[in-house]
C-alpha cells in the first residue's frame, strides 16, 4: 500500500535499483503493428534463450507499448548500460532472437536494422502524452512508477486544493483534444462548482474514427497516465467515481487498463482515502459496442446508461445533468493523459510549448501514401508540410501527394498547395477542416477525392443513429448522390441540390455526427470541384 | 425452457450481479453473453431482459444497434476485411470484393454450410499496416488482393 509521497519514491528507487542490477535493456515493442506480426512471442524467446546462455544477469527483456514508427515493425531497441540513447532495430522478424543473443555476447552486429535517430521524423517529434510509450512495461505499475507515475497525483494531494487545480490547467491553456478543442479548465470549473452528492469523470477511448489509433496507443502502452489525469479530474471536479468507455474492438487496451486498474487499487492508489488524504476515488471500464455516434457525448452517456447511442438535445449540459442525470466531466484520452505532466511540472512550462492560442503537443496517426505510417506527437503549430514531409518522410511512393484528410468523417479534405498553415485548432478550421482526434490521411495523386468523399458519407450513413431526419435521411440521399457522381452520371440539377442538401444537412443535424457530416463534401467541393464537374454527364 | 444449469448461463448471471441487476448492466451483459455464447442467442436475450427487469424489446434493440453485437452464430472460420480510411485508401474495397465474390456473401454473412463468416471492420487501429485482413485472429498486412487471396486459401485448408 502506497501511503504517501515517500512510499511512492521508495518503490521508485527500489524498482530503479533493481533494474540497475542488469547491464542491459532490451524493449520490445508489443503495439499493435508489432504485435500482429508476432513481437510477444519474440519477446518471450529472447528472454527465454537469454536465460539458457545464463545472459539474464546483463541485460533484461520487457515488452513495451507503441514507440510510433509502426510502418518499420517488428521495432526493438536495445539500451546499454550508461547510454544516454537507445539503438533502434527496425524490421525485425519474429524468428531473430537468436540474432540478439549473439548481439550481446559479440558476436554480430545487426547493423543493417539498425535506424538513425537522427532523422527528423524522432528530432521534430515533443513527446508529452506519449513520453514513456516505448519505455515502460505496460502490463507492471512498477515500472511506471519508476518513471514518475503517480508523483503528480501525490502533488496535488500533498500541496494543492481542487481550485489551485483547476487554476493551473486553466492557465495552461489546454483545450480537448478529441477535436472540439474547449478549454478542458472551463469544462471542470462548470462541474466543479456544481453542488452535488455525486459526480462522475468519464473518459471517453471510443476512437470511432477510422484511421485513428492514438488513444488506442496511449491506453496500450502508458495506461497509469489515464488513470492519473481521471483521479486528478475527480479531485479538482469533487467526483469520487470515474468511467473509461473503451471500444470492444480493442481488445489489447481493454486488458491494460483493466490490469493497471486492478494494480492501482492494490497499490492504494485507486479507492478509498488515497494517500491518507481523505479522498477517494474509484474507475470502472465500460466497453463500447462499435458505433461512431457514441462519441459524441449524450450518445456516449446513454451507452453507458445501458442504451441505445442516441443523443439527445443540449442543453441541459453535462454539467448539470450527465451520467445518471449528475454532473459529469467527459474528456478524451489525450486530454486526460497532458493532465499529470502538467500539474507535475507547471502550466508555464506547457504554455511554452505550442502557440498561445493551442497549447501543448498534439498526437497525430499518419497513415496513408505516407513514408513513416505510424504514430507522432508535434508540437502545436508546427506546419502541416513539415508534419508530412519532414517528420512523414513525404509520399510513399512515385506519385505527389495530393491532398491530406484530418477530423475523419467529420474533418475536411485539404489540398497539397494549402500545407503551409500551421496545425491548430484555428487554422485547421478555418481552411475547413478540423484539428479531429488526430487521424491524418495523406493520399496521393491516384486517389479520387469524389470516391474519398463517398466513402465518408457511406461512413456516415450507416453510423447515423437514425433518431433525426435530416441526418438520417440526408446522409442517405448525399450517398445516393455521391454515387451518380462517381459513376459520372449526375446531371447540373444533381450539382446544385449536392450543395444545397450538404447545407441542409449540416444546419438541421441534432447532433454532431449530422452537422459534420458533409464537411468531407464540402471540402472536396471547395478544392476540388473539377472532380465533381467530371462526373457531370450532358444533359 | 432456458437450461439455467447451464454454466454459461452462470456467466452471464454473475456480471449482472456483479453491476448489481441495474438496468444500465445491459451493454455489459451483453458482451458477456456474447463471449461465452459467441453470439447471442434470441433465448439468452430473453432471459437477460427478464433478469434485469427490461422489456425485450429494448433488449432486442440495443443488441442490434452495436456492430459489435452477432444476432448468429459464427462460421468455422472468420475472416474480417478492415475497411477503415487507411485501408480504403490502400485498396481494401478490391480485397472486399474479391472475398464477397469467391463465397457468393456479402460482407457480415456465413456461408450456407457454416463454414466461412465474411466481416467488414470499420477500423481495428492497424493503420500503417494497411490494407489488412484478420484471418481466424490473426492479423495479416500490407496485402495486395492476391496475397488476400492466398492468406485465405492458406487459412481454409
Amino acid at each position: 500500500m502506497i501511503e504517501s509521497l515517500e512510499d511512492l519514491n521508495e518503490i521508485a528507487q527500489k524498482k530503479l535499483c533493481a533494474q540497475g542490477d542488469c547491464e542491459d535493456e532490451i524493449r520490445v515493442c508489443i503495439g499493435s503493428s508489432c504485435a500482429s506480426l508476432g513481437s510477444e512471442d519474440l519477446s518471450k524467446e529472447i528472454a527465454q534463450k537469454m536465460e539458457q546462455e545464463g545472459l539474464q544477469k546483463r541485460c533484461r527483456v520487457k515488452g513495451v507499448g507503441c514507440n510510433g514508427l509502426c510502418s518499420e515493425a517488428i521495432l526493438v531497441s536495445h539500451q546499454k548500460k550508461g547510454a544516454t540513447s537507445e539503438d533502434l532495430y527496425t524490421n525485425i522478424e519474429a524468428s531473430q532472437a537468436d540474432d540478439f543473443i549473439a548481439l550481446l555476447q559479440n558476436k554480430k552486429d545487426l547493423k543493417e536494422k539498425l535506424y538513425d535517430l537522427q532523422q527528423a521524423f524522432f528530432f521534430k517529434q515533443k513527446k508529452i502524452v506519449l513520453e514513456n510509450a516505448g519505455y515502460i512495461d505496460p502490463n507492471d505499475i512498477e515500472d511506471a512508477i519508476a518513471h514518475g507515475a503517480y508523483q503528480a497525483l501525490f502533488k496535488v494531494l500533498d500541496t494543492m486544493e481542487p481550485k489551485d487545480v483547476l487554476d493551473e490547467i486553466k492557465q495552461s491553456g489546454l483545450r480537448g483534444r478529441g477535436g472540439g478543442g474547449y478549454p478542458t479548465g472551463l469544462k471542470w470549473e462548470s462541474v466543479a462548482k456544481v453542488h452535488s452528492d455525486t459526480k462522475y469523470i468519464i473518459c471517453n477511448g471510443d476512437e470511432g474514427d477510422p484511421g485513428a489509433f492514438m488513444d488506442r496507443a496511449v491506453m496500450e502502452a502508458d495506461p497509469h497516465k489515464v488513470l492519473e489525469g481521471m483521479s486528478i479530474a475527480g479531485f479538482a471536479c469533487g467526483a469520487s467515481q470515474g468511467f473509461i468507455y473503451v471500444r470492444a474492438e480493442y481488445p489489447i487496451a481493454v486488458e491494460k487498463l483493466t490490469k493497471a486498474i486492478k494494480q492501482a487499487r492494490k497499490y492504494g492508489l485507486l479507492g478509498k482515502n488515497i494517500g491518507e488524504s481523505g479522498f477517494s476515488f474509484d474507475i470502472d471500464i465500460r466497453l463500447g459496442g462499435g458505433a461512431f455516434v457514441c462519441g459524441e457525448a449524450t450518445a456516449l452517456i446513454a451507452s453507458i446508461e445501458g442504451g441505445r447511442g442516441n443523443p439527445r438535445q443540449k442543453p441541459p449540459h453535462l454539467s448539470d445533468h450527465g451520467l445518471f442525470a449528475q454532473p459529469t466531466v467527459l474528456n478524451n484520452v489525450e486530454t486526460l493523459a497532458n493532465i499529470a505532466p502538467i500539474i507535475q511540472k507547471g502550466a508555464e512550462w506547457f504554455k511554452n510549448i505550442g502557440i498561445p492560442s493551442s497549447t501543448g503537443t498534439k498526437v497525430f496517426a499518419l497513415t496513408g501514401h505516407i513514408k513513416n505510417t505510424g504514430l507522432v506527437e508535434i508540437p502545436m503549430g508546427m506546419s502541416l508540410r513539415e508534419l508530412v514531409y519532414d517528420v512523414g518522410g513525404g509520399a510513399s511512393g512515385e506519385k505527389a501527394i495530393k491532398a491530406i484528410q484530418t477530423g475523419g468523417p467529420s474533418g475536411g479534405c485539404i489540398p497539397e498547395e494549402h500545407l503551409d498553415i500551421s496545425v491548430d485548432y484555428d487554422s485547421l478550421k478555418k481552411i475547413g477542416s478540423i484539428m479531429g482526434s488526430g487521424g491524418l490521411i495523406v493520399m496521393d495523386e491516384s486517389s479520387n477525392m469524389v470516391e474519398v468523399a463517398r466513402f465518408f458519407m457511406d461512413f456516415c450513413r450507416s453510423e447515423s443513429c437514425g433518431k433525426c431526419v435530416p441526418c438520417r435521411v440526408g446522409t442517405t440521399e448525399l450517398t445516393d448522390l455521391l454515387d451518380k457522381f462517381v459513376a459520372k452520371k449526375a446531371s447540373k440539377s444533381d450539382y446544385e441540390l449536392l450543395k444545397n442538401m450538404c447545407e441542409v444537412v449540416k444546419e438541421s443535424s441534432l447532433c454532431g455526427l449530422g452537422q459534420t457530416a458533409p464537411n468531407p463534401v464540402l471540402s472536396t467541393l471547395k478544392y476540388f470541384e473539377e472532380e465533381y464537374l467530371e462526373g457531370i454527364a450532358d444533359d | 425452457m432456458l437450461p439455467t444449469n447451464d454454466d454459461r448461463y452462470k456467466m452471464v448471471e454473475k456480471t449482472m450481479k456483479k453491476l448489481g441487476y441495474e438496468r444500465s448492466a445491459l451493454i455489459e451483459t451483453l458482451h458477456t453473453a456474447q463471449e461465452t455464447f459467441g453470439y447471442l442467442e434470441i433465448d439468452a436475450l430473453k432471459m437477460i431482459a427478464k433478469r434485469l427487469r427490461l422489456p425485450y424489446s429494448k433488449v432486442y434493440g440495443v443488441a442490434t444497434f452495436y456492430h459489435f453485437f452477432r444476432l448468429k452464430p459464427k462460421g468455422e472460420h472468420t475472416v474480417v476485411v478492415c475497411t477503415g480510411t487507411a485501408c480504403y485508401i490502400k485498396g481494401a474495397n478490391e480485397i472486399l470484393d474479391k472475398f464477397e465474390k469467391k463465397f457468393g456473401i456479402k460482407a457480415g454473412e456465413t456461408t450456407s454450410d457454416a463454414f466461412v463468416s465474411l466481416l467488414s471492420a470499420r477500423c481495428v487501429g492497424s493503420c500503417s499496416l494497411a490494407p489488412v485482413v484478420i484471418y481466424d485472429n490473426k492479423v495479416a498486412g500490407k496485402l495486395t488482393s492476391q496475397d488476400a487471396l492466398d492468406k485465405l486459401e492458406e487459412t481454409l485448408s
